[in-house]
């Protein structure tokens, strides 16, 4: 039997155990610093600026982020942008933490049984509490939750507007396809990334609907990774998952958000990995005119109508003088983004399709079937 | 791809023609009426052929379907709750079906108990959009599910036989 005393000595270790955790997690931060002190959390972020890397980098906490499947991508993603000071996450997700993801990073062992998106908000607030966190937990694909998911994507954001970037980081394609639909209708732009079942293969790709081919626009991409598909071996599982692949993908996807947010280099519009060989395809895909959603059709059209703005040359800021004053061996750099806009029919090296696309069927309005009764035909089938 | 026992059913089940979704309102209506017209004539098809092996029905609005599946193994019959939503992008996305009593029993499924389903079946229900519907779904992603998954599962022990399954 466990005594009075003793159970109030448990409760003294409990509470200074406690008081002990409370004490670490720090307070809100008005606005970022760039003092360089060990207690600012800031400080290597904001040197960014003094870098001449950044110009902005402030501004972060201004965008808002929505991050959709917070597995072993998304967590990390999520995790990534906490860390960086982004001003708001939305995080969806209706999956509960399992033991059986514990090879994959973020998540801890403790956590299991909770809903994936609570038990990220606690970790991410208790990592940087200036990050507001909202989530959700229910699935975006069913009709219930997808006019939800639509209001919070158009109106989540810090003044009500709509969110600046959708993070795709769900596992499947039926949820890719679902935000591909919110997004062209709702105009959003969207970066869609993933990693093969294999887990040696993954990739990300930037969408801005009626710029870039959306995610209806062809069959999804499949980067090679190498592997005769007769020696591939299913037996007994769906899927197989790495933490360094997701990592990875989940670096390059969160890398990109930062260089569209913050306005610094390239955002790169398809990045792929293939982990066996180390090899990274590039790309870039023209939106498909025939394309089957029609808001991605009406969104290219909108883009068409728009004026471009004319290019500026980026060799003003750089410096001209050659790297390398003496080229006794003759070395020379080749220009290999001759034509980045022209969709090659094999799409790129190292990357191809999951699969041949049918013949497109647009939406038939014929076959009117007024002479029949859904009820009659569901009371028909229930008596069966 | 397919075997030709899964090709000769899905052949002998009614196309659908209405691409429509749970967002499309009245064209929905229109096509919930081809999907049971085609179930209906699936189950027929498939107690004429002695091979009746599932019931569905469907919420009021057709975005929610429930029922049950039996298979059979060694004269012995075992039944299986089903269940799946429409999702807002059907028909370019199949419904993701699923044995909710059976998870987390098999590698073999995803989350919620949805069946983990073979590399054809994405292509092949992709490249058959608007024509294939959930008769099709059902005995292309369930059927074969079943064949392969239900002799294991008894075999390990994980599923054993229901007297009163035998209704």
């Amino acid at each position: 039997m466990t005594t009075i005393e003793e159970l109030q000595a448990k409760i003294a270790e409990l509470e200074a155990k406690l008081s002990a955790q409370n004490a670490t997690a720090r307070n809100k931060i008005d606005s970022m610093s760039a003092e360089v002190v060990d207690s600012n959390p800031y400080s290597r972020l904001m040197a960014l600026k003094r870098m001449g890397i950044v110009d902005n980098y402030e501004n972060i906490r201004l965008y808002t982020c929505a991050v959709v499947g917070v597995g072993g991508v998304g967590s990390v993603t999520a995790e990534m942008l906490t860390r960086c000071g982004i001003g708001k996450l939305i995080l969806f997700d209706y999956d509960k933490v399992e033991l059986a993801n514990m090879n994959r990073l973020f998540f801890q062992p403790h956590q299991s049984g909770m809903s994936k998106v609570e038990a990220a908000a606690q970790t991410l607030r208790n990592i940087n509490p200036d990050v507001e966190i909202v989530t959700y937990n229910y699935n975006i694909t069913t009709t219930d939750n997808f006019q939800h998911f639509m209001d919070t994507i158009s109106t989540g954001n810090l003044t009500n507007g709509p969110v600046d970037l959708v993070l795709s980081c769900v596992d499947n394609f039926e949820a890719r396809y679902t935000i591909n639909t919110a997004c062209n209708e709702l105009n959003i732009k969207w970066f869609e990334s993933g990693v093969a079942e294999n887990a040696v293969s993954g990739h990300i790709q930037f969408i801005v609907p009626g710029e870039t081919a959306c995610f209806a626009c062809a069959p999804p991409l499949i980067v090679a990774s190498n592997i005769d598909e007769k020696t591939l071996k299913r037996d007994g599982v769906c899927a197989a998952s790495l933490p360094t692949t997701m990592g990875i993908v989940a670096g390059f996807l969160v890398q990109n958000t930062l260089k569209y947010l913050l306005q610094f280099g390239e955002v790169t519009h398809y990045l792929g990995y293939s982990a066996l060989n180390d090899f990274f395809p590039t790309m870039r895909m023209k939106p498909n005119p025939n394309c089957e959603d029609r808001y991605c059709r009406k969104r290219q059209e909108e883009y068409a109508a728009k004026p471009k703005p004319v290019k500026e040359e980026n060799v003003a800021k750089t410096e001209e003088k050659p790297l390398h004053e003496e080229n006794e061996w003759g070395i020379s750099l080749v220009d290999e983004s001759a034509t980045p806009e022209e969709v090659p029919k094999s799409v790129a090296e190292g990357l191809s399709y999951a699969y041949e696309e049918g013949p497109k069927v647009l939406r038939d309005e014929a076959n009117p079937q007024d002479d029949v009764n859904l009820d009659e035909l569901m009371a028909q089938m229930k008596s069966m | 791809m397919v075997d030709e026992g899964t090709r000769k059913t899905l052949s002998n089940i009614p196309l659908l023609t209405t691409k429509a979704g749970p967002r499309d309102k009245e064209l929905w209506i229109q096509r919930l009426k081809e999907e049971y017209q085609s179930l209906i004539k699936y189950v027929q098809n498939n107690k004429s052929a002695d091979n009746d092996w599932f019931r569905l029905e469907s919420n009021k609005e057709g975005t929610k379907w429930f029922g049950k599946c039996w298979y059979i193994h060694d004269l012995l019959k075992y039944e299986f709750a089903v269940e799946f939503d429409i999702p807002v992008t059907y028909p370019v996305t199949a419904p993701e079906i699923a044995l909710p009593e059976l998870d987390g029993k098999t590698a073999k499924m995803y989350r919620g108990g949805k069946i983990c389903l073979s590399d054809h079946f994405k292509p092949l229900w992709a490249r058959n959009v608007p024509k294939f519907g959930i008769g099709h779904a059902m005995a292309l992603g369930l059927g074969p599910w079943l064949a392969v998954e239900i002799p294991d599962l008894i075999s390990k022990g994980v599923v054993s036989y229901k007297e009163k399954a035998n209704s």
